[in-house]
């Protein structure tokens, strides 16, 4: 697609974009959000810069090969199920740990559901951002 | 201990990501895929070890004690099916690095393949309902891409009548897991079996069950809903081929006897008798559909359906014996299957083509080759003292208990009339004179060839499998040839462990109590005994 | 509430398997779409309708919640369909492309009834 218009504002939107989708991944523990919104907000993103840059473009702001996301992304959520069982725990417990933690304040609350998560995002938008390439690049 | 089963979804999975990941080149992608199917053996045969000594192993997810979490567990038929599976993973992990393109390798098959593994096994070790369904898409999503992976022309045809009939039974089996929900207010499978029987609305239970009965019959190809296997099977390359065969019917005929056991247990005499009847007209359709066609690959995608009918008749029988004959015959159906179809995939590599009227004189050439061929056969059939005789005569036996003399008629009737389209491959194959029919063949085709030219016809479409020219088949493709002979023949000359092993599984889906204490280990006792009653 | 989740279920329902049998493979695949989320609305009815009440209740406070497992199965069959549903369309594109047709009808390549003499195209 050839419009000046489009092709400038998408490229501030897939920014905004990416950013609101770090914002629903992190904040999916407590308030509604999460790595698959998350990551279709950000798969969404990459698609609008697709749609005014081409597919080509599209790889090139992925950097990585969209299956290689995909399984990586895998690899990551499945390590957050392994890490528990280290410890003797059922796979996919959840694991805490609390930064700066202090008798009324939880601190920074960080734990292996964020692990997955993130696993979770990279496997959304591998998924979702390599399917439109493939199908831009065919038609 | 834990670790075991977790091991038996991890591992797969894990080896799907690496092997793509970790490297570009083909042959490494291939290893890394047979370690870790190897891998999955060893943790396989310790795990059955382990439950056939001390009964029932489960796992809850996340340390949510059921029936609020999801329950992985492994009663003796999960251990059973799960040996077999790795064993066929990695036979066909072994043959595919002969079989498959370098494209098809680049494109991710040992990712796909290995996630259809993780997808069967996950089928085989869940106990609860919707986590069934959701490694039933994993299996699906993963043949979806492995089915049309560097297609052409033929593969997508097939493809589509494969991926529309499934995905309906997939809508379908989210259905009757809704409606079961709704009904019962849980989904592990332990806790409907004890919560199912006190629905005061009993008919919708049988129309769920009915539901069910559809949506798996349809994943087993049983007799009407049958016409996607023979479409979509033989468009592919023979290692898709042969996995697909050995394992994701069998997977639907695991989920019928898991769910028709422990879910709608008891004297449903429609549906067994629905069942029973199912079961004849598979078989016998099986058999006739054999009979009518002449590609080899066509011939065995009928045997498919046919086996999958002797597997009917004995979850329709509903005893023990039965059971434990299904059990015997599916384990021997998942390994015949894969070793035939690897078979096949060698003839067309020696003939340079599936298609009987233009193979020939393979006895002549390859005799060792063409004994393993007779052999397979023979066992399909069930000559004793192959395994397929053993399989057979177990389901006679249980119809004999049962007084069904149309049963053991048909059985009879159905391994006999398997012998005409198998005998007709070994005749028209391997030994039928060859050159004469070649290369008049290829005479007509191309009058400017030689005539003691080896080059059959050239072929319009482009698949790999039907392979233009005359090959030797990779030397790779021997190890899992032999190897699944060998165990096949094991089975046949000792059968006796199995069989103890089978019946044992069948007895403890007969008499789900092991099954329930080992998933919820604080049932009420009054429950238990309702349900023992039941039985 | 219920009742119209019901009906319209129903209605849906038909609708999808007037598309499901038609010959034609788009029809089909939006006749696919629909009848996966009405197997979504059914979870979601089953699973019993609770409105304004919350799935998580502030821990002493006994309060009317919600049940949030039909929410999370609907979830989990909605991003399986949308994985099924993409794949199929990408299917009957390239189906589309190679055959040259989207009526199942004339989809008979894998099927071509094999004449021993015609040998030029083995499926």
């Amino acid at each position: 697609m050839n419009s000046l218009i489009f092709s400038t504002i998408s490229r501030l939107l897939v920014g905004l974009m990416l950013l609101f989708s770090v914002f629903l991944l992190w904040r999916g523990h407590n308030e509604p959000g999460g790595g698959f919104i998350g990551g279709l907000v950000a798969a969404a993103g990459i698609i609008v810069y697709g749609l005014a840059e081409g597919p080509a473009m599209m790889r090139k702001l992925l950097r990585v090969n969209p299956r290689t996301l995909v399984l990586i992304g895998l690899l990551t959520a499945m390590f957050a199920g392994i890490l528990p069982l280290l410890q003797d725990n059922a796979f996919l417990t959840g694991m805490w740990m609390f930064i700066g933690a202090t008798a009324t304040d939880k601190g920074l609350a960080l734990g292996t559901p964020l692990i997955f998560d993130i696993g979770v995002y990279l496997v959304v938008v591998g998924g979702v951002a390599g399917m439109v390439i493939a199908l831009e690049e065919e038609l | 201990m834990n670790g075991l089963l977790i091991a038996c979804l991890l591992i797969p999975m894990i080896t799907a990501a690496v092997s793509f990941i970790s490297t570009n080149s083909a042959k490494l992608r291939g290893a890394t895929s047979i370690a870790g199917s190897g891998l999955l053996l060893m943790i396989a045969i310790i795990l059955l070890y382990q439950v056939a000594i001390g009964g029932p192993v489960s796992n809850q997810m996340g340390g949510w004690q059921a029936p609020m979490g999801i329950t992985l567990i492994a009663d003796t038929l999960s251990a059973i099916l799960i040996v077999v599976t790795a064993i066929v993973a990695l036979s066909v992990n072994i043959y595919a690095i002969g079989d498959i393109s370098e494209e098809r390798i680049a494109g991710g098959f040992f990712t796909f393949l290995n996630m259809l593994i993780a997808g069967v096994m996950g089928a085989f070790l869940t106990g609860d309902l919707f986590n069934l369904y959701v490694w039933f898409e994993v299996m699906l999503i993963s043949s979806f891409a492995l089915l049309v992976l560097g297609g052409n022309k033929v593969q997508l045809d097939g493809a589509v009548k494969y991926v529309a009939i499934n995905l309906i039974s997939t809508v379908l089996l989210l259905t009757a897991i809704g409606l079961l929900y709704g009904l019962t207010g849980t989904l592990n499978m332990a806790d409907l079996s004890m919560r199912v029987p006190q629905v005061e609305n009993q008919a919708l239970v049988a129309v769920v069950a009915v539901l069910f009965l559809i949506a798996f019959g349809i994943k087993a190809a049983v007799f009407p809903l049958y016409f996607w296997l023979p479409a979509s099977y033989h468009t592919l390359p023979i290692s898709v081929t042969a996995v697909f065969a050995a394992l994701m019917t069998k997977v639907g005929i695991y989920a019928l006897m898991r769910t028709f056991t422990l879910i709608f247990p008891g004297e449903h005499s429609a549906i067994d008798m629905t069942l029973l009847c199912l079961g004849v007209l598979t078989m016998i359709l099986g058999v006739f559909g054999a009979m009518t066609h002449s590609d080899i690959r066509r011939i065995l995608a009928f045997h498919v359906i046919g086996s999958i009918g002797f597997m009917l008749l004995g979850l329709g029988l509903g005893s023990a014996l039965a059971m434990g004959a299904a059990i015997f015959y599916m384990v021997h159906g998942i390994l015949i299957k894969a070793l035939l179809f690897m078979i096949a995939g060698i003839i067309g590599k020696l003939g340079g083509s599936f298609e009987l009227s233009r193979l020939g004189g393979l006895y002549q050439e390859r005799p060792g080759f063409s004994i393993l061929f007779l052999l397979a056969a023979l066992s399909l059939i069930g000559i004793p003292p192959l395994s397929g005789f053993w399989a057979k005569l177990l389901i006679i036996e249980a119809g004999l208990h049962h007084d069904a003399p149309l049963i053991i008629t048909s059985v009879i009737l159905v391994s006999l009339l398997t012998f005409i389209p198998l005998i007709r491959i070994w005749s028209e194959a391997f030994w039928k004179p060859k050159p004469l029919d070649v290369e008049l063949l290829s005479a007509e085709q191309s009058s400017d060839e030689p005539l003691d030219s080896k080059t059959p016809p050239s072929v319009a479409t482009g698949t790999e499998v039907v392979a233009p020219s005359i090959s030797l088949p990779n030397k790779y493709a021997w190890f899992p040839v032999i190897g699944l002979s060998i165990i096949v023949l094991l089975i046949g000359f000792f059968p006796g462990n199995l069989i103890k092993l089978s019946d044992s599984a069948a007895k403890s889906l007969m008499n789900p109590s092991t099954y329930l204490d080992t998933v919820l280990p604080n049932r009420p006792s009054v429950k238990a005994n309702a349900n023992e009653v039941q039985q | 509430m219920e009742i119209l989740l019901s009906l319209l279920v129903g209605v849906l329902m038909s609708v999808s398997v007037w598309m499901l049998l038609s010959r034609n493979l788009v029809k089909f695949l939006f006749g696919l779409v629909l009848i996966s989320n009405v197997a979504n609305l059914i979870i979601f009815k089953v699973g019993g309708l609770t409105m304004g009440a919350p799935p998580l209740i502030v821990d002493g406070i006994a309060a009317e919640y919600a049940n949030s497992l039909p929410q999370a199965l609907v979830l989990t069959a909605i991003v399986i369909g949308f994985g099924l549903v993409s794949f199929t369309l990408v299917l009957a594109l390239k189906a589309y492309q190679a055959i040259g047709t989207l009526n199942v009808d004339e989809m008979t390549l894998a099927e071509k009834r094999q004449d021993p003499d015609d040998s030029s195209e083995p499926s």
